[in-house]
């Protein structure tokens, strides 16, 4: 029987780089993994000849820059190239188009209304201004005022301090931001449909709300922060597809030293006495260690993985409630020619960028009232991008392949499990409602992945496939992520800590749970994380 | 109405092309880039707009011994009229716009509604009830909202409306010549209406250098025709196209301040310390305690009676002729005492001059000892100056040609 010092549950991103900040601290780490590969939700792989699929994640922006050169993911590989614009198609056969120059952008919007070209940069301004204010708590542990040790003490002066360089009106405004929809935020600042649908889709991805329910304006800024080479808002591809992340932080990690075992699914979490000891493996093998990270969802390691006896009662049943509800699907497709957008100009660069069909709020929120009813949305809202049009990597010249993300799906429909059938008719609503804007698009398609929660589930082990482990709604942030009192990346356990998104700040391609999960661990073994560098100043 | 419905639709469609051209040509770019010898382009508003045409030198000197024109045409514009424009804009804007007469011009500046400016511009009163604001940055849905209440239409034509400022000693000349008979009866700040062609262009006494000089603003379509009228009268008076770069000096010298350069707008910034108040910025006199309730009036008077006014705009004069641009002005040479926004080797005055803005008490209670470091690169290496600085009135250079009524013809 081997014994490690730290297991690391889960080989998704955060898990990697909790990993790789453990081994480099001088501890002997082996992250377990259940797939044959690494990556969780972050992931290329080749599903068809010739073609490689980002087929969970999608676009790369808010993984920390920091982590990346604290770990030498260049070194090792990773490079993310910035993206340009993209459009929402409406359905009177025209778009409003995003593009990067300032003055295009505002020259399109002011195609719909002259006002609201002239309002983008006042919301501009106030979307950064939050941006701001939340950017430096990503990459620090949020102050637990259940302990309220010294340092949670310095934490909360800490906010209240930068809480305290805004001005009344700020303050007012910023507690606004965080309980309002993304629908009535916008209602402030823009009087045209399909540019506040447009500007709506940042608030409800990967989140089971509609844009009219409130606390959907946080989740705007959650994707507003991302920033590739310090442009902030600025999104981008992995070259080489999602999976380029997490293989630059394997390699990083096994460069240091470390061990990863693939189709290693841990079955239980082993404790004794309040201590963890290990884990044992769904072949049986017990692996040993006094250190247990997992970097599943909160749900599944506490609900599936620990026995529920050795928990405090009160801990559980947060845990059971704490919201991380499946409303989103994937349709991954191989095409062997570029699609074509008739309603897009040649040559335009909307196409390289992310594309929409829905060009209003209304419709967004009727798609959420399926999704209430148990269904899948009859028209639904896709998130689509084509990454080969910028990045040669993941396709041979000419052939293309298209990441569709597609809200809403429930995890269960009306109470049933998915069938396979289900999973068909799903990937129609999709595929028909593409084809509606790009004629002979079904003719182009050489393969396809359809994900449902019931897949995702299934190879990524997020609970009902939420992509964030967890919502990202007020009552879901800061010291009550994932559970009040335990929002500090420790378990009810000695020994058994959470990195996952599950953790503050909370999902997408970050990395942060994980390097501050990593911190605190660092912490309780007093070696300091000299590899860590602290998060840039925002100035 | 579905006929309606069409047609903004396929205008819609038919503009979606703009992205073919993300830098507009404003409408004088086919004689501007005729003239260009250098091709020192810059963006200005999303207009391709000349920083020199030739010879930045000696266009600043055409500002300053003949006549030089200026494109202003991406200058934001907006057109307010109805029945109640003239008690809209008096609660918009600091001023008190009761006292601007008809074919008048008065500089003015906008705030929010804690007294932080949101922009300083040129308000032209074409009617009772019509006007034209011009200014750096974009206003629409501030304009709009506050005409809540107003009988007032709101437009923003700067794309529709071509501008020219012709500035310079001969610039009175130019416009004789090129026949607008009877401009030699504006006086500063006065506006007349001349014909061209088949319409009219609208001239004004105003300018941004300080010297005796005029804008004109004509309808898009006939903006080149105006241009060869002024071209071919002005060659006698050694006219020349000038970019921005010679402008700048101009302004300057003038003691005028930029928006985003000299101050930073309310809507554009986002650090919660950065707006600033009209008499933080040199805009005290632009404020009318008597005149009706406008927009911020509460806030700046509360600031003056508590005295919690935090920064002050002065002109500088410093020894030494290496230009101080973006300098930290010190007090004693040691406690930072703010930091200059514009900064030029004076060709006129003979002097080193810059606008600075200053936290108080420095600027207000504390105005000697003012000193700036200068960080000169020469060859690589940086020559750390520090030299002092006078507090001096604006403008830096005052001509007499500016108000002479009648104007002169040099």
């Amino acid at each position: 029987m081997q014994k490690y010092d730290a297991l690391i549950v889960g080989g998704g991103h955060n898990g990697l780089v909790t990993a790789c900040y453990l081994q480099r601290s001088g501890l002997n780490v082996a992250v377990l993994e259940k797939n044959g590969w690494v990556g969780g939700a972050a992931t290329s792989r080749e599903l068809t000849p010739g073609f490689l699929y980002s087929n969970c994640s999608y676009v790369c922006s808010l993984f920390r820059p920091e982590i990346m050169r604290d770990l030498e993911l260049p070194k090792h590989g990773l490079q993310v190239i910035a993206y340009e614009g993209g459009a929402v198609f409406t359905r009177d056969g025209d778009y409003l188009a995003s593009y990067r120059d300032h003055d295009s952008h505002r020259r399109e919007f002011a195609r719909y209304s002259k006002r609201d070209a002239e309002a983008y940069e006042r919301y501009a301004r106030d979307v950064t201004r939050q941006c701001r204010f939340i950017q430096p708590l990503l990459m620090r542990t949020a102050p637990d005022p259940f302990g309220f040790r010294p340092r949670d003490i310095s934490e909360f002066l800490y906010l209240a301090k930068k809480f305290g360089e805004f001005s009344p009106q700020e303050m007012a405004e910023t507690l606004r931001f965080w309980t309002m929809s993304i629908s009535d935020f916008l209602d402030e600042y823009f009087e045209t449909d399909v540019i506040k649908a447009y500007l709506a889709l940042s608030g409800i991805i990967g989140t089971a709300l509609g844009p009219m329910s409130p606390g959907t304006a946080y989740v705007l800024l959650h994707h507003y922060m991302g920033e590739v080479d310090g442009s902030v808002g600025a999104w981008g591809y992995a070259r080489g597809g999602m999976g380029a992340v997490t293989q630059a932080l394997a390699r990083s990690f096994e460069a240091a030293g470390g061990t990863i075992r693939t189709d290693a699914e841990v079955s239980k979490i082993l404790t004794r006495g309040g201590r963890t000891t290990g884990v044992v493996l769904a072949n049986g093998d017990e692996v040993r260690a006094d250190l247990v990270v997992s970097n599943a969802d909160v749900k599944r390691t506490f609900l599936k993985l620990v026995d529920e006896d050795t928990l405090p009662g009160d801990f559980v049943h947060r845990v059971r409630h704490f919201k991380m509800r499946g409303s989103s699907g994937k349709v991954n497709i191989a095409l062997d020619s570029l699609p074509e957008f008739p309603a897009l100009p040649e040559g335009s660069s909307c196409i390289r960028g992310d594309m929409h069909f829905t060009d209003s709020i209304e419709r967004m929120e009727r798609a959420y009232d399926d999704w209430k009813a148990g269904r899948w949305s009859a028209d639904p809202f896709l998130d689509m991008v084509i990454p080969t049009t910028l990045d040669p990597t993941m396709a041979s010249p000419g052939k293309h392949f298209m990441s569709c993300f597609v809200q809403y799906c429930p995890p269960k429909l009306q109470g049933r499990d998915w069938t396979d059938a289900d999973r068909d008719a799903f990937a129609e609503t999709v595929i028909g409602q593409i084809a509606d804007y790009s004629p002979g698009f079904r003719e182009r398609i050489v393969h396809m992945e359809v994900r449902t929660p019931r897949e995702i589930e299934n190879e990524v082990g997020l609970t009902e496939g939420n992509i964030f482990q967890g919502e990202l709604t007020f009552d879901q942030l800061l010291f009550n992520r994932p559970v009040p009192g335990y929002a500090q990346y420790r378990s009810p356990i000695s020994g058994l800590y959470m990195c996952g998104s599950s953790t503050h700040p909370g999902g997408g391609v970050m990395g942060a749970p994980g390097r501050n999960a990593a911190a605190e661990i660092l912490r309780d073994l007093k070696r300091s994380p000299e590899q860590m560098s602290k998060a840039h100043d925002v100035i | 109405m579905n006929a309606m419905t069409k047609s903004a639709a396929d205008l819609r469609r038919a503009a979606r092309n703009h992205i073919l051209a993300p830098r507009l040509e404003s409408p004088f770019h086919d004689r501007l880039i005729a003239l260009s010898e250098v091709n020192d382009w810059y963006n200005w508003a999303g207009y391709k707009a000349p920083h020199a045409l030739f010879d930045g030198e000696l266009e600043y000197f055409a500002i300053r011994s003949t006549a030089a024109l200026f494109d202003i045409s991406p200058m934001v514009k907006y057109r307010i009229t109805g029945p109640d424009a003239g008690r809209y804009l008096n609660r918009l804007t600091l001023r008190d716009v009761r006292k601007l007469g008809v074919n008048r011009v008065h500089y003015t500046a906008w705030c929010d509604d804690h007294g932080h400016v949101l922009d300083d511009g040129t308000l032209f009163r074409l009617g009772e009830n019509e006007f034209r604001l011009c200014c750096q940055e974009r206003h629409l849905p501030w304009l709009l909202d506050s005409a809540f209440g107003f009988a007032v239409d709101i437009h923003e034509e700067t794309e529709e409306i071509a501008g020219l400022a012709l500035q310079g000693p001969t610039s009175y000349a130019v416009l004789r010549d090129a026949g607008f008979a009877g401009v030699e009866a504006l006086k500063p700040f006065h506006i007349g209406t001349f014909p061209h062609e088949d319409g009219a262009v609208t001239i004004s006494r105003t300018g941004f250098t300080g010297d005796l000089g005029y804008e004109l603003f004509v309808p898009r379509a006939r903006a080149l025709s105006l241009w060869d009228r002024l071209w071919r009268a002005g060659e006698p008076h050694t006219i020349r196209a000038i970019g921005y770069g010679a402008l700048n000096e101009a302004r300057i010298e003038a003691g005028f301040i930029v928006a985003n350069t000299d101050f930073v707008t309310a809507e554009g910034a986002l650090r919660a310390d950065r707006v600033r108040m009209p008499d933080e910025i040199g805009l005290d006199w632009l404020v009318d305690p008597d005149k009706p309730n406008f927009n911020g009036r509460r806030a700046i008077l509360d600031a003056r009676r508590n005295q919690s006014l935090k920064h002050i705009l002065v002109g500088l004069e410093i020894e030494g002729n290496i230009p101080a641009e973006h300098a930290i002005v010190y007090h004693r040479k040691k406690h930072e005492a703010g930091l200059v926004t514009a900064a030029i080797w004076s060709p006129t005055a003979k002097r080193n001059i810059a606008i600075a803005s200053l936290e108080r008490p420095y600027g207000s209670k504390f105005t000697e000892d003012l000193w700036v470091e200068i960080y000169a690169m020469r060859e690589l290496k940086y020559q750390k100056l520090m030299k002092r600085a006078k507090i001096v009135p604006r403008p830096f250079v005052r001509l007499a040609r500016r108000t002479a009524s009648p104007p002169g013809l040099a």
